[in-house]
């Protein structure tokens, strides 16, 4: 292997590998909070990519039938609660919060001109698709089992996840995606060509993971999610809801998703089922970490995309089973140096 | 008395764990400006009935709050909104983070409601207890058991509570910092909040309470002013002779 090919190599390691520490901490983030592994972080992100393909090729795509759905079921059962507790004034304030933002975007994308909008405007209609998906994943399907057990919201994740699949297959075809590149642009480092579009990828994701730090170590807000992470009964006591909680982390986990699609989209070609081996490849980063430590979780995942790339020169066929095989040691480890602590009830 | 305009009212409030009734028909009232302490045996359904009043138990029964019936739907989240704040046994507190972020999120609802004067209500609490303010970066895991009780307290506090529920603020602690405990909740009933404070303690809470009930096996047993409450002959003998908690034949044979 010549230097060229070391450096190509490290490069698309790194690059893969930024995307994989940003699902990682979504899945360590939600895991921390509302105890769900969130089987369906890759669908968000392969959701993302595709919203964004189809709106390029100027088509409306079918992710905003599933928002306008999933926004009408959590808007209904709101309505079935207030009617229960005779609030019947509380209704047109859960239609207003509900259906506005899906209606408006319904709107938009059924008047304009999808084919000659600017390419940030179409980045921006994407996140505002994928992202409220998020919080209504959680009110429809985690929420009503919030204090059930954690193997039970693994099968409700598991389900979750198979029945995307099922839609974006639906919604999208079984076509391959690929967005536009950001750049084309290559610059020599020394005897190393470094690509544009792999910087400005590593560059958005830390610039990502350097928000979410601020965000958890400086705002109320993102004490209080940590806050729920550590102690839910000491969170609910200073009246941080637990449904609160629950939905900032998945509004998070969503963003995080749709940002890491559109930064994969021009990279790798997507399908409406690329997702799940996304989520294999953050999860195995997250257990890194021991699915608790961020900066692990992302040390974890930089290791997971190097491994892959240099595997998918010496042995692309077993790439994904180096990947995985990685689980095993880790565990080991883990099991070795950590002591079991019985879920509480 | 002010329990004519109670600021808490209870009316015949019943727990259940599965058939098991914890809380049996339990009516007590709260004035404004009181301090009112449930005295009992373990297992007598205290922790329990706070449980209940705060909105983490399903109950049966009617609770006024500042003259509102408090619904079922209430959450935790919405009574800890309205200035009812509990300060649980089990302390609670977020192990890992830092004594000033553990404060700083007491005031976690009234941010919510828009309030931005919590370095005012920070300072307040760092009055009331200058050890949390010495001890503010480190993380609340790391201090001791009476620390960490002060830093329940405080977490209340910063909420900016009507009324604040105590539930065994003196278990575990030394003597010494049992004093201090009971010397802050007299004081904080000097700046207008209302205490319910469940006590094995029974002395000490009598001491510094306005009214007293006694709860046993899940219902009240005995009521009245604290001052008659440590007069009365069955209190000596079953929760004031000794110093350690109520032997359980006793408190059987009391309640039945």
């Amino acid at each position: 292997m010549d230097f060229a090919i070391l450096t190509f190599l490290a490069q698309d390691g790194l690059t893969t590998g930024a995307i994989y520490a940003l699902i990682a901490l979504a899945i360590v983030l939600v895991f921390a909070v509302t105890r769900v592994i969130l089987v369906c972080q890759g669908d968000f992100v392969a959701f993302s990519a595709l919203t964004l393909a189809t709106l390029q090729a100027g088509e409306v795509p079918g992710t905003l039938w599933l928002l306008l759905g999933g926004a009408a079921l959590v808007c209904a059962k709101d309505i079935v609660t207030a009617v229960r507790r005779r609030h019947a004034a509380r209704i047109p304030l859960h239609l207003l919060t509900h259906l506005s933002l899906p209606l408006l975007l319904w709107a938009l994308l059924g008047n304009l001109d999808l084919a000659n909008l600017h390419g940030a405007l179409k980045v921006l209609l994407t996140l505002a698709i994928v992202i409220p998906l998020g919080p209504i994943f959680y009110r429809l399907v985690y929420q009503p089992a919030a204090q059930a057990s954690v193997l039970l919201l693994l099968i409700l994740s598991v389900a979750l996840h198979s029945m995307l699949v099922g839609l974006g297959l639906w919604l999208f075809g079984a076509e391959g995606f690929r967005t536009l590149p950001f750049t084309d642009s290559s610059f020599m480092l020394g005897d190393a060509m470094i690509g544009g579009q792999n910087l400005l990828v590593i560059g958005i994701a830390l610039l990502l993971i350097v928000a979410l730090y601020l965000f958890f170590g400086h705002s109320l807000y993102g004490k209080a999610l940590r806050a729920t992470a550590f102690n839910r009964n000491g969170a609910q006591l200073v009246g941080i809801p637990t449904e609160l909680a629950g939905s900032s982390a998945f509004f998070l986990a969503a963003l995080i998703g749709a940002c890491s699609g559109i930064l994969i989209g021009p990279i790798t070609t997507l399908y409406y089922d690329s997702g799940f081996l996304i989520s294999l490849k953050g999860f195995v980063a997250a257990i890194i970490g021991g699915l608790a430590s961020y900066p692990l979780a992302a040390g974890g995942a930089f290791l997971v995309g190097l491994i892959e790339s240099f595997a998918s020169f010496w042995a692309s066929a077993y790439k994904e089973v180096i990947v995985f095989t990685l689980v095993i040691p880790v565990l080991l480890w883990l099991s070795l140096t950590t002591h079991h602590v019985e879920e509480e009830h | 008395m002010s329990a004519n305009n109670p600021l808490l009212n209870v009316e015949r409030l019943s727990v259940c764990y599965g058939k098991v009734e914890a809380v049996r028909q339990v009516s007590l009232a709260i004035g404004e400006g009181q301090i009112v302490s449930v005295i009992g045996p373990n297992g007598a359904g205290k922790t329990t009935l706070l449980g209940a009043l705060m909105g983490l138990l399903p109950a049966e029964g009617e609770v006024a709050y500042l003259g509102k019936t408090l619904q079922r739907h209430h959450g935790v989240a919405q009574r800890v909104g309205q200035g009812l704040n509990l300060v649980p046994e089990s302390r609670e507190l977020f192990s890992p983070m830092s004594v000033e972020d553990n404060l700083l999120l007491g005031a976690f609802s009234r941010h919510r409601q828009g309030h931005r004067d919590h370095g005012l209500t920070l300072a307040e609490v760092f009055d009331l207890f200058p050890r949390l303010k010495e001890r503010r970066r480190q993380a609340a895991g790391t201090m001791s058991g009476g620390e960490r009780q002060m830093l329940a307290m405080g977490r209340a506090l910063m909420a900016k509570p009507k009324l604040l529920m105590l539930d065994e603020p003196s278990l575990g602690l030394a003597p010494r910092v049992i004093g201090e405990i009971f010397r802050i909740i007299t004081e904080l009933r000097a700046t207008g909040v209302s205490i319910l404070l469940v006590e094995q303690n029974a002395r000490a809470a009598l001491k510094c309470s306005d009214y007293g009930y006694v709860l046993e096996n899940g219902e009240v047993a005995l009521q009245g002013p604290a001052a008659e409450l440590a007069d009365d002959p069955k209190v000596i003998e079953t929760y004031l002779g000794r110093k350690s908690a109520a032997p359980a034949p006793a408190a059987a044979a009391l309640a039945g």
